[in-house]
């Protein structure tokens, strides 16, 4: 059954275009990965998923109620959550308040103890519980990237999209970040993740999505991808439009 | 009479677009988005009465003096109070809040400074007072050479930017502020020169209005405010389209003041803030 | 206990009038009055971070409403008027620049207070043929101090109830960051609405509440933009995002004000342009925030 489908996305800026006639299914309960160079369009097109920028032209739907046209707010409360390729906490309020906002306003609208408790579920889920009460903006990098995913598990979502959620991470925390997120596919969570690291792809992803300059140049089982020339091309070859 | 409200329109515009294009090199290039601009601009225009009616200076060589020195009062301005801002906010965005709050308190302090110095008296002086014949409208001689003012600064300051070296770095802060150190510009050093350049721009149009207009100690907000507009119907850090707006607002208000009423003119101008911001908050140049 | 406290404090205000002479009378006033207006500009600004300029703007719009209306409606009814009167141009205002970046909301709010100004002197000198009104009300000096002090008393148990609520939690969030507020499914626009409203509502009352004490108005006096640069330094002195925040830097800031304008008449104002920049340089989120680090930064010596 298809939850995510996007067809024909398109993004404009100005004479670019970012996203260009993009379209794939993304079936329920799936975990797919989005491949190609940078400044491809993978972030533009997340961004087109999780309403932060309207799309040209187009259409997505999440279980096929439309999200294009909506604003970030309504499409989180369908049950899209995300990270973002720049990590983006708040650096003001603490652990369990960092965690608690989706669980606020999100689909659910929990309130009080109960959406404590889920914050506290998503903090032991990646490893923060011991320190819920700390400020958020004292953590190190890795752990915000942690505490990101944690607010994004704590919206209870149906989709979740994952910017380079893994990039930066040693080879320990990899293992960890890799097995976390397999724990959620094992959960029922549906994932679109973009992803550079093919050790983690490998792992998780049977099948991937390519893009290049826009357009999307594979959809196939992630082996196949992988030695596909047009993938290969892109990535060696012209694909220097970073 | 109609051609009467174009002409004075067109020359008013000119004192408008000077003073947008200098806020909107301070907040383009420098971001600071200085609420005491308008302050600023009387400062000069006092500075340029006390010169004229003290000292005998005639207005054209005060000028002279009074462009260099705005652009030192921004320099030191910069350096002494907005760069401290700069370096505490880092890249949390602290600087928008931090910069209206901190010029917001200098706003006080100018105007302070003016009132005691100058008094709250509207001031004007008499010079070059007579009429010359435009397309059969009569203009004041001292309007006239305002708003050569403004064209000769508008222009130089259009080729510098699009023509030198330093335009080029000026600009490529404006444009990305992150990457420009990664070619050798030093962003601090062209935020500090963009500031004062600004100032100058504000020192100058403070000037030129001294040499036409009626004016008094508490007039810097309407200044402000209207710098302000102007700046964002040509979109932010857009010098072809400050110069635009500022042209268009000057006609839209001696149109109004003309055929209407005097006294909504800063009505109409919060209209058009309205209309541009429901309808294209880029501004009316900007892209996208 | 947390509640005590402010109550006794309250009860011994109400009080308070049996106690002083006229001019003691008219600090309370003040200093209650500025207590209110700084504490109703925190209810917006303070966690949003959006920098509202027009205090003025709805100040002087409630004290307008009472010089307009004190003969034509009954007392309670004018103060009902002036509250829709502000909370409709409040949302005005919000509809149309809060959807975008913090910087048009600042710029809008800064030639307000200017803009009203200007419309009400037109309006006064070419329809009405008037320019100045009076106001004959039969409200004692006492009766303003207490409906005021009933008023600053709602303002802080509603900032109270907002820190508690899910608006108050919105806000915080989208102080913060508004990318991840949005995408954490909070209404960013109505959240900002709704509580620019409800401040812009109270700065309004208390203009209106305020006005029989001058029984001249007209609209060069009660739209000073002083009120509106004050109102923003109080409640940045003490810590626009604490409840006690704007009460604490209103009460001292308003005596040091009253002292220096009647003994430095000309040159106060250098005095508060000077103060204010000091604010925004040493203690850029208050007072209170300024001593929790310093007791965190003494403890971690000592630990």
């Amino acid at each position: 059954m298809t939850l995510l489908s996007i067809s024909s996305a398109t993004k404009k800026f100005g004479g670019l275009t970012a996203v260009d006639n993009v379209s794939f299914n993304v079936a329920k309960g799936e975990i797919i990965g989005m491949l190609g160079p940078n400044g491809s369009g993978k972030t533009t097109l997340i961004n087109l998923i999780s309403g932060d920028l309207p799309a040209t032209s187009g259409r997505i739907t999440l279980a096929g109620d439309p999200l294009t046209g909506k604003r970030a707010d309504q499409i989180a409360r369908t049950g899209v959550a995300r990270t973002f390729q720049l990590v983006r906490i708040l650096p003001s309020l603490s652990l369990t308040e960092n965690v608690m906002i989706p669980a606020v306003f999100g689909a659910k609208a929990h309130w009080g103890e109960t959406a404590r408790s889920v914050a506290r579920d998503a903090l032991l889920r990646v490893g923060l519980a011991d320190r819920a009460a700390a400020n958020a903006g004292q953590l190190t990098y890795i752990d915000q990237k942690r505490l990101e995913l944690a607010r994004a598990l704590a919206a209870e979502p149906t989709l979740l999209l994952l910017d380079e959620w893994l990039a930066g991470l040693n080879p320990t925390e990899l293992a960890e970040g890799i097995a976390l997120i397999r724990s959620l596919t094992d959960s029922g969570i549906t994932i679109l993740m973009v992803e550079h690291i093919m050790e983690a792809v490998r792992a998780l992803c049977p099948r991937v999505v390519v893009m290049n300059s826009g357009r999307l140049i594979a959809d196939e089982t992630t082996e196949t991808a992988l030695t596909d020339p047009h993938v290969i091309a892109a990535y060696l070859g012209e694909g220097h439009d970073a | 009479m109609l051609l009467t409200t174009l002409v004075l329109g067109l020359v008013l515009g000119g004192t408008y677009a000077l003073l947008a294009l200098g806020l909107t090199l301070q907040y383009g290039i420098a971001r600071i988005m200085n609420l005491a601009y308008g302050e600023i601009t009387l400062l000069a225009a006092f500075i340029l009465v006390f010169l004229f009616q003290g000292l005998g200076i005639p207005p054209l060589a005060a000028l002279v003096l009074i462009a260099p020195a705005g652009y030192g009062l921004g320099w030191l301005l910069y350096t002494v109070m907005m760069q401290p801002l700069v370096a505490r906010s880092g890249s949390s965005g602290r600087l928008d809040v931090d910069s209206i709050l901190a010029t917001f308190g200098l706003l006080f302090l100018i105007q302070g400074v003016l009132l005691v110095t100058f008094g709250a008296n509207f001031t004007s002086i008499s010079y070059l007072d007579r009429g010359i014949n435009i397309l059969g409208v009569s203009v004041a001689l001292n309007r006239l050479i305002a708003f050569a003012i403004c064209v000769v600064v508008g222009t130089v300051l259009v080729l510098v930017l699009a023509r030198t070296r330093w335009g080029l770095n000026l600009r490529a802060v404006a444009q990305t502020p992150a990457s420009a150190p990664l070619v050798g510009i030093d962003v601090n050093r062209v935020a500090r020169q963009g500031f004062a350049l600004g100032t100058a721009l504000a020192a100058v149009g403070g000037a030129s209005i001294a040499m036409y207009q009626t004016f008094s100690a508490t007039d810097g907000v309407v200044f402000t405010m209207k710098a302000l507009v102007i700046v964002i119907m040509g979109g932010v850090g857009n010098v072809g389209g400050a110069l635009l707006a500022g042209l268009a607002l000057g006609l839209v208000e001696t149109f109004v003041a003309t055929a209407i009423d005097p006294g909504l003119t800063l009505a109409a101008t919060f209209a058009i803030f309205l209309g541009v911001l429901l309808w294209r908050p880029q501004g009316l140049f900007g892209k996208g | 206990m947390k509640l005590l406290l402010p109550l006794v404090a309250l009860a011994a205000l109400a009080y308070a009038p049996n106690l002083v002479s006229d001019y003691g009378l008219g600090l309370l006033i003040g200093a209650v009055t500025y207590v209110t207006l700084a504490n109703g500009w925190a209810l917006f600004s303070g966690h949003t971070h959006y920098v509202s300029l027009a205090t003025v703007a709805f100040y002087g719009t409630g004290a307008y409403t009472v010089a307009v209306l004190n003969e034509t409606l009954p007392y309670p009814l004018v103060l009902v008027a002036a509250a829709v009167i502000g909370a409709t141009m409040a949302l005005v205002v919000g509809l149309s620049t809060l959807r975008l970046a913090g910087v048009y909301f600042v710029i809008f709010t800064f030639g307000l207070a200017e803009l009203v100004r200007q419309l009400i002197t037109w309006y006064e000198v070419n329809i009405t043929g008037t320019l100045g009104r009076y106001i004959f009300l039969d409200v004692t000096a006492r009766d303003i101090y207490w409906q005021m002090l009933a008023l600053g008393a709602a303002t802080i148990a509603l900032t109270a109830y907002v820190h508690r609520s899910r608006l108050g939690l919105a806000l915080r969030v989208i102080g913060d960051d508004e990318v991840v507020a949005a995408h954490s499914g909070i209404n960013l626009a109505r959240s900002k609405l709704i509580a620019f409203v409800l401040s812009a509502t109270i700065l309004t009352l208390v203009g209106a509440v305020a006005s029989p004490r001058s029984v001249y108005v007209e609209p060069a006096i009660v739209f000073n933009p002083t009120v509106s640069f004050l109102t923003v330094i109080m409640a940045l002195l003490g810590g626009a995002n604490r409840l006690w925040g704007p009460a604490l830097g209103a009460v001292p800031l308003f005596l040091i004000f009253e002292w220096l304008s009647s003994n430095f008449p000309d040159t106060y104002p250098i005095f508060l342009g000077l103060l204010f920049i000091a604010v925004v340089f040493a203690l850029p989120d208050g007072v209170l925030a300024g001593i929790e680090r310093l007791r965190a930064s003494r403890k971690e010596r000592t630990a």
